[in-house]
């Protein structure tokens, strides 16, 4: 059995599922992370995942163009995202009640739209998925070449913009006032940052990323939309912000771990080990916990986070 | 394009009216800055100083009245607006990220940038020739949360030039700063006016005003009540615009002998947050009808003394004993049944609950108590009277016992918490900047009560960063520094050379 477990396949097989799995998780956590950098936490995340993976998913089937899908996956998670821009921004609402309402919102909504549309078919219809890419030369590397380099699109994408936004955040004047509106509101207005029009384009940008991300789900991940297709990587994904400390490449990775573990699941079930798969989903929580125990003295929570901006309020 | 000439304004304010929903903060103002000139807008709490330099700033926008910034009319909708116009303005609290560097605190904003990358290096340049032409030294590197706060003053005067600020509006720039800081800072205001800055300096400080201001502008209530040139007068004259009547502090003190020890400190060593020693085997004692005065600049340990006898800092090792027997260390529970009335320096974080009404807040230390139970409930009729005598008691300020607390002003705040200390009839006061960034009235109240309460037979302990009060008040001074007790001197027999001098930490 241990054989089995450490023999090449085997591994190739899981680090490719491994990437696979942290996709859709990659996506979401950016885009959350370009969220609360701004200093919004958008708990609209789980449904405007499922939300992007209906969209996705019922474009792509009536179109045929899969590409068409993914960009209406995108366009659905920014509109929602203005919505909670316009709760949470403008009318300075509690971040939790406003995202947790997207969530309860769009579930029922992704579901009603796709009942009027469907109907409740006995066999769900499914769309014919994106195929991986593989990429010459690099994906004849021994072991990793497989794994890494013969992956959906939206995988190497989700892994480009790691570094993009790491960049953006870090080395661009973009990311300093997103850092600024984050941490210090009203500083970034004394020195004539637009702050909500900031936090809004934070939202609408993070919220395209996040419907993407659930776009992967049914059109590369699975071909069928389900109701419980997202599974709490909404959820997940927000813990991982917090285990990678409101840093992109930290987040990236967690979601790789997380990503890696989802996998491994999957196959040691395939060499019939008796583990349920809730032990398994308990892992990313526990390791954020973990992780968190161990750095929560040195978190960088954004400090503005959840705290809405207003500027004629007495007291400043 | 308008010339500006010397006697023509850089700045004029036409007829500002504003209104926060039933209170009128500025009524039909008019303010005019000349160029290199500094330019006091003195007044009490709430006179409408902050709001109409707000307004200057783009922050708030003004109900009614017209502003010209050198000679044009400006519409300032956002401080953007106001920032074009060369108009900085640096807030009593600063507006810094500390997470953050020197540098990028500095440049947010400005669009200094290579190919949409920052252009770090040419900033740095621009910050570091900035600083060299106004004496104004700092590591552009640093980041912020590990800088004093005058270091973080500088940060915010760099800001405002690094914009090419002609203007600078500055709010109670000296209110957290150490006496070293503030001639610093009045050193650097005078070298941008000879710069060709123009400069509003926000105060309620009198002897800052006449230090630093070519002109003083009083104001009063939300309007303007007196302008005078520094030279044609004085502080008598200023205290008295500024308030509306004779108020320079002339207290009456009675002269009575100190009793047998209340409090007893014996070799006290307490922890700062960061786990260093902030306290330093303190020994001290304080009697009954004795006005215990500790002078010293914040920072210097008096804050984790005070937090520790308020049972809320465990101390490293050491007694404290309230009329012989032990405070339990870390209970607050302990320091309020041994007779203990605690005053904290941040009356909104740690005195008062912001978003409780004020009766709430009154009886928050003695809401167990049985006198105010009926059956196992709350008797709100008992609380209602309790609340109703404190309030007219202590003139508290308020549209009445079921207000927010939130809705008070700085004054009142300190007044709630005075009401509900003091109605146990302790035996022990620890007041910890009791009049910080109140004005003179609300100031003068509370110097009264703390000496009534000594005259009562209260042992007091009155931390303070100023002079002025810790000698009206003081029977006996202690100057900390850096964890220690300087010296011990009887009123009688301090100067305020000696004392200035261990405050700066020379011994002898």
């Amino acid at each position: 059995m241990i054989g089995e477990i450490l023999n090449t396949a085997f591994i190739t097989g899981l680090i490719g599922a491994a990437m696979r799995m942290a996709t859709p998780i990659i996506f979401a956590t950016l885009g959350e992370i370009i969220n609360e950098r701004a200093g919004i936490l958008n708990l609209g995340i789980e449904g405007i995942m499922l939300m992007g993976a209906m969209t996705g998913f019922l474009v792509s089937i009536t179109t045929g163009l899969l590409w068409i899908g993914v960009l209406a996956a995108a366009l659905v998670g920014m509109i929602l995202s203005l919505l909670m821009a316009f709760l949470t921004v403008y009318l300075g609402l509690s971040q939790h009640v406003s995202g947790l309402g997207i969530t309860l919102f769009s579930t029922g909504l992704a579901m009603f739209i796709y009942r009027i549309h469907f109907g409740s078919p006995l066999v769900p219809p499914i769309v014919e998925p994106f195929t991986q890419v593989t990429i010459p030369l690099l994906s004849k590397i021994p072991v990793i070449g497989p794994s890494l380099f013969d992956q959906y699109a939206l995988t190497y994408i989700a892994v480009l913009l790691i570094p993009i936004i790491s960049i953006i955040l870090y080395k661009t004047h973009i990311g300093l006032k997103i850092r600024t509106v984050g941490e210090n509101p009203l500083a970034a207005d004394n020195v004539g940052v637009n702050v909500y029009l900031t936090r809004t384009l934070c939202l609408v940008t993070g919220g395209a990323l996040i419907g993407i991300g659930g776009s992967f789900l049914t059109l590369d991940h699975q071909n069928m939309f389900l109701i419980d297709v997202i599974g709490g990587r909404g959820w997940v994904s927000i813990a991982m912000v917090i285990f990678g400390n409101w840093d992109p490449l930290k987040g990236a990775l967690g979601a790789f771990i997380f990503g890696f573990l989802d996998g491994l699941q999957l196959r040691l079930q395939g060499l019939g080990i008796k583990v349920p798969f809730d032990i398994f989903l308990m892992i990313p929580y526990l390791m954020t916990i973990i992780a968190l125990v161990g750095v929560s003295r040195k978190a960088a929570v954004p400090a503005c986070l959840l705290k809405p901006y207003r500027r004629e309020e007495k007291g400043v | 394009m308008v010339t500006v000439t010397a006697n023509q304004p850089v700045v004029e304010m036409q007829s500002i009216t504003k209104q926060f929903l039933d209170v009128v903060a500025n009524r039909n103002i008019n303010f005019n800055l000349f160029p290199k000139e500094i330019c006091a807008l003195l007044g009490e709490n709430g006179a409408g100083k902050t709001t109409l330099m707000n307004i200057l700033f783009g922050y708030y926008t003004c109900d009614k009245g017209e502003i010209f910034i050198k000679g044009k009319k400006a519409e300032l909708s956002s401080p953007r607006d106001a920032i074009c116009r060369g108009v900085g303005m640096i807030h009593q609290h600063f507006t810094l990220v500390p997470s953050q560097s020197v540098l990028e605190n500095i440049i947010i904003g400005t669009e200094m940038r290579k190919s949409g990358f920052l252009d770090l290096k040419a900033a740095k340049d621009k910050l570091l020739h900035l600083q060299e032409r106004f004496g104004l030294h700092i590591d552009p590197e640093a980041r912020i949360w590990t800088l004093a706060i005058g270091e973080q003053q500088r940060v915010e005067i760099l800001k405002a030039l690094y914009r090419d600020v002609e203007i600078l509006i500055m709010d109670e720039p000296t209110a957290v700063l150490a006496p070293s800081e503030i001639s610093d800072l009045f050193r650097t205001l005078k070298s941008l006016v000879q710069e060709g800055k123009s400069i509003v300096f926000i105060t309620h400080k009198l002897k800052e005003v006449i230090a630093i201001a070519d002109r003083i502008v009083v104001l009063r209530r939300g309007e303007v009540v007196a302008e005078r040139r520094t030279g044609d007068t004085n502080l008598r004259e200023l205290a008295n615009l500024m308030v509306g009547r004779d108020v320079l502090e002339r207290i009456s003190r009675k002269k009575i002998p100190p009793g047998e020890p209340v409090l007893e400190i014996h070799n006290l060593a307490v922890s700062n947050d960061k786990g260093l020693e902030a306290v330093k085997d303190i020994k001290l004692v304080v009697r009954k009808n004795e006005i215990l005065g500790i002078a010293g600049v914040s920072g210097n340990g008096q804050r984790e003394l005070a937090e520790t006898l308020f049972g809320i800092r465990e101390p490293q090792k050491g007694t404290i004993k309230i009329n012989g027997i032990t405070l339990h260390s870390g209970s607050p529970v302990s320091a309020i049944k041994l007779g203990m009335a605690r005053i904290p320096e941040d009356r909104i974080e740690t005195g008062l609950m912001m978003d409780l009404s004020v009766e709430e807040n009154l009886i928050l230390e003695t809401h167990v108590s049985p006198d105010f139970h009926k059956r196992g409930l709350l008797n709100f009729n008992k609380i209602h009277q309790f609340s109703n005598e404190l309030i007219e008691g202590y003139g508290i300020m308020t549209s009445g016992r079921d207000a927010v607390t939130r809705s008070l002003s700085g004054g009142n705040l300190q007044k709630v918490i005075l009401a509900r200390e003091l109605s146990g009839k302790p035996t022990l006061i620890v007041a910890s900047q009791p009049t910080r960034g109140l004005d003179v009235g609300a100031m003068e109240y509370i110097h009264q009560r703390i000496l009534q309460e000594k005259e009562r037979g209260a042992a007091i302990i009155l931390i303070s960063e100023d002079l002025d009060e810790i000698f009206i008040l003081s029977d006996r001074i202690v100057v900390m520094y850096e964890g220690q007790i300087m010296g011990d001197v009887q009123l009688e027999e301090a100067s305020r050379e000696q004392i200035g001098l261990w405050i700066s930490g020379v011994k002898k």
